[in-house]
């Protein structure tokens, strides 16, 4: 790994330093590292590319668009007028990939915002309050990481689809199987952030900024909210960056096996669902949105690895 | 070391009974096993109440759970339903009303009853006993083929550091670890099974274990095992492969390789011998704490191809609610889990002599 950035020696004057250049903060040093790695700006570039597909595309088509079917055109090959072809009902794949693909990313970035929340407060309060809590805590953590998450996203899946109405949100009709996923990705993933969270807590405890910050009386809501939390921000970013692939992912698993996001609303995973029947007749059906979730994926995760890099320059690891 | 053991498998019996409350409940609460189970007609409701009677589903929870962990023999039943006890159930061992109920049957999982599969009609062990070696057979394969060409990826790219072999073995990686599962599949399908069969060359099948018409013959089955086990490898292989480089570059930097060189070994000795033995310490907690889900089968590869295993037989059983199976089959995986987590600390503790318990 490269070494720290050396700063430029600041220059002894007596005016204050922020009429001077301001030295080079933390946050410019890390945006430095993130674009000298040549994975992660290919990552931005293709994940900005794949969101401006998904905004502006829906300047071009309406959702009423994405859901119209005309089962007179059924499985027709990609053509000028439909430029991926038409699904198993004469729906326009082209629009639909669009429109699914901001539910997908919508909750690959809701479901990590819920798997973030739990991880940290889970580990937070284990790493500091220690005891019991962290016994407690620590052991349902292990149990979760007991069942195939996989199987475990099904069966919770089962028990809550259906039983979600659908919800009204910006305007737009959304089947409440979106809400069940996002909640449901996020309560599976949880577990591995808060060990993670749990460690640096540990250790930071010991710090001597900490010990000073109690025995200076902070309340330990103060502790915890103004020291120990922007502490553990590099991991909590890096994971959570590399938690939308994996949310993406399991939409997409769950859906494709049936379980998941609710027709009529598309998702790039439940587009995939009954295509498997079409291998050879109908390419087009699984091909567009599986690469679509293939390049999402993979420049989110070429980001997070960036992101390691660039947050962490002691990490030898390059996985 | 004993101590230690004794103290795991103690904690982890805690843990199996809150996984196993939890499931329990969340199975309870997410279906109605009796919607199915008159195949396409539903069932008249004086058939649903008695059927829920004699399965038991219309005790309250706990009382549900109970005799799915320790049974019902103890128990005196009501199963014709003309009795008011039908709920005063924990009547150990007295007559109701003067009437002798007959006894329950079941002996509950902890003494190795695991219940009826609602959907087959048979004990659920019997129905996961079907269903285990064609999983086992698959993603064992797939993981013997993961381990293999990781090795050979991870410790040639450690070795080669930042050539070309590296930078195209990394982006390798790097695209694989992305790639859902099923498109790899699909793609694989497209290509090996339906465009060769196009062009005339020997095509791989796509579904199933064998062919009805040729039987089953370990060349049938191994020639439909080459696109599953392919996809499920091209997906691990990416993340096992990255990981053995790391460990490999690390230890190949550490002073004992150094010293290994400077005595004048061959450079392949120093690779296999000194590198490659320190280096694998850590890939064994990796495979042991991943063996136990090889139980969970691939789920989405098992459907895709029709494979006849744990995993198709999961969604199979979610669809119909079948919680008895659902639950064997989950029960199952975490004890092995459990279990697995305590036999690789001990391998680790006779592999490096450096760790103490």
């Amino acid at each position: 790994m490269t070494a720290n950035t050396s700063e430029s020696p600041r220059p002894v004057t007596l005016t204050h330093p922020s009429a001077q250049h301001p030295p080079r903060s933390q946050m410019n040093r890390v945006a430095r590292r993130f674009l000298r790695h040549r994975l992660a700006v290919t990552g931005s570039v293709m994940l900005i590319a794949i969101m401006l597909y998904v905004t502006l595309g829906a300047l071009i088509f309406t959702e009423a668009q994405a859901n119209y079917n005309d089962t007179s055109r059924r499985l027709e090959a990609p053509s000028t007028q439909h430029p991926f072809g038409t699904d198993t009902i004469g729906r326009d794949i082209l629009a639909r990939t669009i429109y699914g693909g901001q539910i997908s990313l919508l909750i690959g970035v809701f479901a990590v915002s819920v798997s973030v929340t739990v991880g940290v407060m889970v580990g937070v309060v284990s790493g500091y309050y220690g005891g019991w809590i962290d016994g407690l805590l620590m052991r349902f953590t292990e149990a979760m990481l007991c069942i195939p998450s996989l199987l475990l996203l099904l069966v919770i899946s089962k028990f809550l689809g259906g039983r979600i109405p659908d919800v009204n949100f910006l305007g737009r009709e959304f089947s409440g199987s979106v809400i069940v996923i996002i909640a449901i990705i996020g309560l599976t993933s949880w577990m591995y952030l808060a060990r993670i969270v749990r460690a640096s807590v540990l250790s930071l405890k010991q710090a001597e900024f900490i010990v000073a910050a109690e025995a200076l009386g902070a309340p330990t809501r103060r502790v915890i909210l103004a020291h120990i939390l922007p502490n553990i921000l590099a991991p909590v970013i890096v994971s959570a960056t590399l938690g939308v692939a994996g949310a993406i992912l399991s939409e997409a698993y769950i859906s494709f096996l049936g379980l998941g996001v609710k027709p009529p609303t598309a998702t790039w995973g439940n587009m995939l669902d009954g295509a498997s029947r079409f291998i050879a007749e109908a390419p087009w059906l699984w091909l567009c949105p599986g690469v679509l979730i293939l390049i999402t994926v993979m420049s989110i995760n070429f980001v997070g690895d960036g992101l390691r890099d660039a947050l962490d320059p002691r990490s030898d690891n390059k996985v | 070391m004993f101590k230690y053991i004794l103290r795991r498998a103690l904690q982890a019996i805690p843990l199996l009974f809150f996984i196993s409350f939890a499931l329990f409940g969340l199975m309870q609460a997410s279906g109605d096993p009796l919607a199915t189970f008159g195949g396409r007609q539903p069932l008249q409701p004086d058939d649903r109440a008695r059927l829920a009677r004699q399965m038991g589903l219309d005790q309250p929870f706990l009382v549900q759970y109970l005799i799915w962990l320790t049974g019902d023999d103890w128990l005196r039943w009501d199963t014709d339903g003309d009795r008011l006890a039908d709920h005063a159930i924990i009547v150990p061992l007295a007559d109701l009303e003067g009437q002798p109920l007959p006894p329950g049957r079941r002996y509950g999982i902890i003494r190795g009853d695991f219940g009826a599969s609602v959907q087959m009609r048979k004990p659920a062990i019997e129905v996961i006993g079907d269903k285990i070696g064609p999983t086992l057979l698959l993603m064992g394969t797939a993981q013997v083929v993961i381990v293999i060409v990781s090795l050979v990826i991870g410790i040639l790219s450690a070795v080669r550091q930042y050539t070309w072999v590296d930078s195209l073995l990394t982006s390798f990686s790097f695209v694989m670890y992305s790639f859902p599962i099923f498109l790899i599949a699909l793609l694989l399908m497209y290509l090996f099974a339906i465009k060769f069969r196009e062009w005339g060359l020997p095509y791989f099948p796509i579904s199933g274990m064998f062919d009805p018409r040729g039987g089953v013959t370990p060349q049938e089955i191994a020639w439909h095992m080459v696109l599953p086990v392919t996809s499920i490898s091209l997906i691990s292989i990416a993340g096992y492969s990255r990981y053995i480089r790391s460990t490999m570059l690390e230890v190949i930097n550490s002073d004992y390789i150094r010293t290994a060189r400077a005595k004048g070994l061959s450079e392949r000795r120093t690779l296999m011998v000194h590198a490659f033995k320190n280096a694998s310490l850590p890939l064994v907690t990796l495979i042991g704490l991943d063996i136990p889900f090889l139980l969970g089968g691939a789920v989405v590869t098992e459907q895709l191809f029709g494979w006849p295993g744990l995993g198709s037989q999961f969604i199979n059983s979610i669809n119909a609610s079948d919680f008895p199976v659902l639950m064997t089959l989950l029960m199952m995986i975490s004890v092995a889990v459990v279990i697995f987590q305590i036999l690789t600390d001990i391998t680790y503790t006779f592999l490096d002599p450096r760790i103490r318990y």
